[in-house]
């Protein structure tokens, strides 16, 4: 049994501790929005908040967050957030898609902690978060432009 | 991917003739039909042919006032479900906030591509726009013609004073009625045969810059689905055990103890592996570590990348085994040539990586029927496939095309190698048991399907004048069709898809002769965005730079004196150059070079600054690219996909590699198979050539001018080509 708050909601898994989080979070909870790209915190799909934190839920056991408070894309929320969902989408940022749910945890995060980034800001923070499609030249556009609007 | 099309003179494209034909083989997918190099206009002169209801064909008005548009072309990323949304918008007048887009599958007279002659459904050579310009807009001005004759009829008002907007139709100030009201008795309208579309001037949505993707809050939100999150009840996960060998099979296994694990369903064998099935993806990845599997590797490759290259570069000392284009006497004007210049290029193999791991999702109904939830890139050939491991017929194969995350190719397989996977678990399993195959990033990584490795020998000659009077190019390499279901496209010994993009070189030398020895290897190759391009642009670009130093000539100037008979080439050139302030000085320590090449009837020019910080080390800057892909239909989309195509193929120049020791794969993952990353994106702008000739694609054609305009850019620094790829393993000043 492992207890934690998930987007809000207090949550009891009755799961072995050493499971990943990102597959009690997809396979056992059903939330599907947290992406499984690679199983070794190379890529940065499956990255959630854990006490506002950006983390590899792929690499994180869901015994070790007992207690936390953790944020996926589906509840993520607040004027960050949700200034940089619609700024993604106003640039078109996505192309497939697969890895925005990651790249959007970690520019929300970015920009909470660092409200006007560097371009070097932005590349220690956004380079865990691969993407396949290279989006890179939007999304370094598009958390810009959110610093911008959030600033404003 | 395929810049072919089927010769329409030998086939009959029915589906019945199509199943028949191809069930008579034994492998039951072979498609015995001819092949060759088509021109974007082909698809607009078979378009004329359907008169199909689009309201059962493409597109959908439901009871709720949705707007669903059934697409016959897949969705990886590229945006082809918005392209195609803006077709059939731009002649139906409903509204974007209405709109979603569909994979459509199961009939290829409605869905063949027509870039293909419409022999069969499948996306791939960059052909989307192509193949759906004429049919998409004419769907949708049939369709908004119908809902005016519905109206028309309703209010017993002309056709003609019954206006469209926004989704609305609307007569006078009293009568008014939305798409979704008037659907039911449009669909019983005759559909007309006569359909004016709209002429360019009265465009609102096709070129528009303001038209943004409708499919992006989706993706911002978590609320897009992939395959890896269809819900299914009772849905099984499944994870793969496959060969550490290519060519390998299962000798014996023990799944003892991985089927005591609880929330195991089943361990079974497949046609290339064994399947771990479980009540989820955690405890069917533990079972699997605890399965022992026996190989057969009697029949395996063994051999390594590093023994492949070594034995290709010596097939490339000697001559060709085919030749793919022959000009004039290349051989008699390299002798008398004033000046030689030679050069030999190595390409390593690469894989697709997209970030999705390949799935698919199977079920075996209690009636027999089986339904496939996946990234169905080439749908008829996976109807067949799947039908055949079901022990069925292709009528009752139901297939759920599903957006991607991603694929570069990499999902339009011939042999259908995930969905034959799938269906044979869920049959293994038994009727009313779904169950989704989900191969982990090392399967994906050693599963095989990469771009090939590749060798170039080159030669030109020049003049005492400086002029370029004779190139030669022997290249060896895999076949991608060879040995596969197309195997009928390879002519005379050539794989267009191992000699595009050299044996067609624009570039007017008298004296030009394209080889090609293909070798038997058994590591299993695939088409890889711009598919031939990703290796000749590079070795014919770089090659050509080297050949404007050796005549003392601007690398700009030089191509353009080449291109007489190419405006189109010479204009995407020009506007590239013009933008990047080409000539003018930079500061010290940047350097530029530049790249054109046509792939998929799309031309790009790129312009490239790169920063020498050190002796090998050194970051790209900035890209200005032209591109001319005919009409365009979503400015944005077509920055977007050059913006894409560039990173892409960036990393794939300077970092990507994929090894073999021993005929076993040497990276599994990201840490050892590096895409690039966004501290390495460039600043890229993109400027488009105004254009009115047929649209043609562009998820492709930005990848291949990136790499040699990378490496001119580095000789300009260095002096020195790199001629081994990738760049930054093997760069030493």
């Amino acid at each position: 049994m492992v207890a934690f708050t998930l987007n809000g909601e207090a949550r009891t898994l009755d799961v072995e501790a050493e499971m990943p989080l990102l597959w009690a979070i997809r396979d056992i909870v059903g939330l599907t929005g947290t992406k499984f790209g690679c199983g070794m915190a190379q890529c940065g799909a499956c990255t959630v908040h854990i006490d506002g934190t950006p983390t590899r839920s792929c690499q994180t056991l869901v015994g070790d967050v007992e207690g936390a408070n953790i944020t996926t894309i589906e509840g993520i929320s607040g004027k960050v957030a949700e200034t940089v969902q619609a700024v993604w989408a106003e640039l078109d940022v996505p192309q497939c898609g697969y890895c925005q749910s990651g790249q959007i945890m970690s520019a929300t995060a970015l920009l909470t902690e660092t409200p006007k980034p560097t371009d070097e800001n932005i590349n220690s923070a956004m380079s865990g978060n691969l993407c396949r499609c290279a989006t890179y030249h939007r999304i370094r556009a598009a958390i810009h432009e959110a610093a911008h609007r959030l600033e404003a | 991917m395929l810049q072919f099309r089927f010769d329409t003179r030998d086939l009959k494209p029915t589906r019945r003739d199509f199943l028949l034909g191809s069930a008579a083989t034994a492998a039951g997918l072979v498609v015995g039909y001819r092949l060759m190099m088509a021109a974007p206009a082909m698809a607009q002169e078979t378009a004329g042919e359907a008169a199909a209801n689009p309201f059962q064909a493409y597109v959908e008005i439901t009871p709720e006032n949705r707007i669903l548009i059934h697409s016959s072309q897949f969705e990886m990323g590229q945006g082809s479900y918005f392209g195609i949304a803006t077709l059939v918008m731009e002649e139906l007048d409903g509204d974007w906030g209405q709109v979603d887009v569909v994979g459509a599958s199961g009939n290829t007279k409605l869905y063949g591509n027509l870039a293909w002659g419409g022999a069969f459904q499948g996306t791939g050579g960059s052909t989307s726009m192509t193949s759906s310009w004429e049919r998409y807009r004419k769907a949708g001005a049939a369709a908004r013609g119908m809902l005016v004759a519905a109206a028309a009829r309703k209010w017993d008002v002309p056709a003609g004073e019954i206006t469209v907007k926004s989704g609305v139709l609307s007569h006078g100030s009293d009568k008014l009625a939305t798409f979704g009201e008037l659907a039911a008795d449009a669909t019983a309208i005759p559909v007309p045969t006569d359909v004016q579309l709209k002429q360019r001037e009265q465009w609102t949505q096709i070129g528009s810059d303001q038209l943004k993707r409708y499919d992006s809050a989706g993706k911002t939100n978590g609320t897009q689905g992939y395959t890896i999150d269809v819900k299914l009840d009772g849905l099984l996960t499944a994870v793969m055990i496959h060969p550490p060998k290519f060519g390998a099979t299962v000798g014996s296994f023990d799944a003892g103890k991985a089927k005591a694990l609880k929330g195991v369903a089943d361990v079974v064998q497949t046609p290339r592996g064994v399947a771990v099935v479980a009540d989820n993806m955690w405890t069917a990845l533990k079972a699997r570590d605890l399965v022992t599997v026996i190989w057969d590797e009697s029949k395996a490759e063994s051999r390594g990348s590093t023994d492949l290259l070594a034995e290709y570069n010596r097939l490339a000392d000697g001559p060709g085994a085919a030749t793919a284009r022959n000009d004039g006497d290349a051989a008699a004007a390299l002798a008398s040539a004033a000046k030689v210049v030679e050069a030999r290029y190595e390409f390593p193999y690469l894989a697709h990586a997209s970030i999705e791991p390949l799935n698919a999702a199977a079920r075996i109904n209690a009636d027999g029927t089986v339904e496939v939830w996946g990234g169905h890139q080439m749908p008829d050939v996976y109807q067949m496939a799947a039908a055949q491991v079901a022990g069925t017929t292709p009528d009752k194969v139901r297939l759920h095309v599903l957006k991607s995350g991603g694929s570069f190719g990499r999902r339009a397989v011939a042999d259908a190698d995930l969905v034959v996977e799938a269906v044979a678990v869920a049959k293994a399993l038994g009727p009313g048991k779904p169950v989704k195959v989900q191969w982990t990033r090392e399967n994906d990584m050693r599963g095989g399907r990469y771009r090939p490795a590749y060798v170039h020998a080159m030669k030109a000659g020049l003049d005492k004048d400086g002029k370029l009077v004779a190139l030669y190019d022997h290249i060896v390499g895999q076949s991608i069709m060879g040995g596969s279901p197309m195997e009928a496209m390879v002519k005379d010994g050539v794989d267009p898809t191992s000699v595009e993009g050299a044996a067609n070189l624009p570039y007017a030398i008298p004296n030009v002769k394209v080889e090609l020895t293909t070798t038997k290897v058994g590591i299993p190759v695939l088409w890889w965005r711009s598919v031939g391009s990703t290796h000749t642009a590079y070795a014919v670009e770089t090659f050509i730079d080297e050949l404007a130093a050796a005549a003392g000539r601007d690398p700009v100037e030089f191509r353009l004196s080449l291109l007489d008979a190419h405006p189109r080439h010479a204009a995407v050139l020009r506007l590239a150059a013009e933008k990047a302030d080409w000539g003018k000085p930079l500061p010290q320590g940047r350097f530029r070079g530049v790249a054109l090449h046509e792939s998929f009837f799309t031309y790009v020019a790129e312009v490239v600054e790169i920063t020498m910080k050190g002796d090998n080390d050194f970051s790209v800057d900035r890209v200005v690219c032209a591109v001319d892909c005919g009409t365009p239909i979503n400015p944005d989309q077509i920055r977007a996909q050059m913006e894409g195509g560039i990173g892409f193929g960036l990393g794939a120049i300077l970092q990507e590699e994929l090894t073999l020791t021993g005929g076993v794969v040497d990276q599994e993952n990201y840490d050892t198979y590096t895409p690039l990353r966004i501290d390495q994106m460039p600043k890229v702008e993109v400027h488009i050539v105004p254009s009115t000739e047929p649209p043609t694609g562009v998820g492709e054609p930005g990848v291949p001018p990136i790499g040699p305009a990378v490496a001119n850019a580095l000789r300009a620094a260095t002096g020195q080509t790199v001629r081994k790829l990738p760049i930054l393993k093997n760069l030493s000043v």
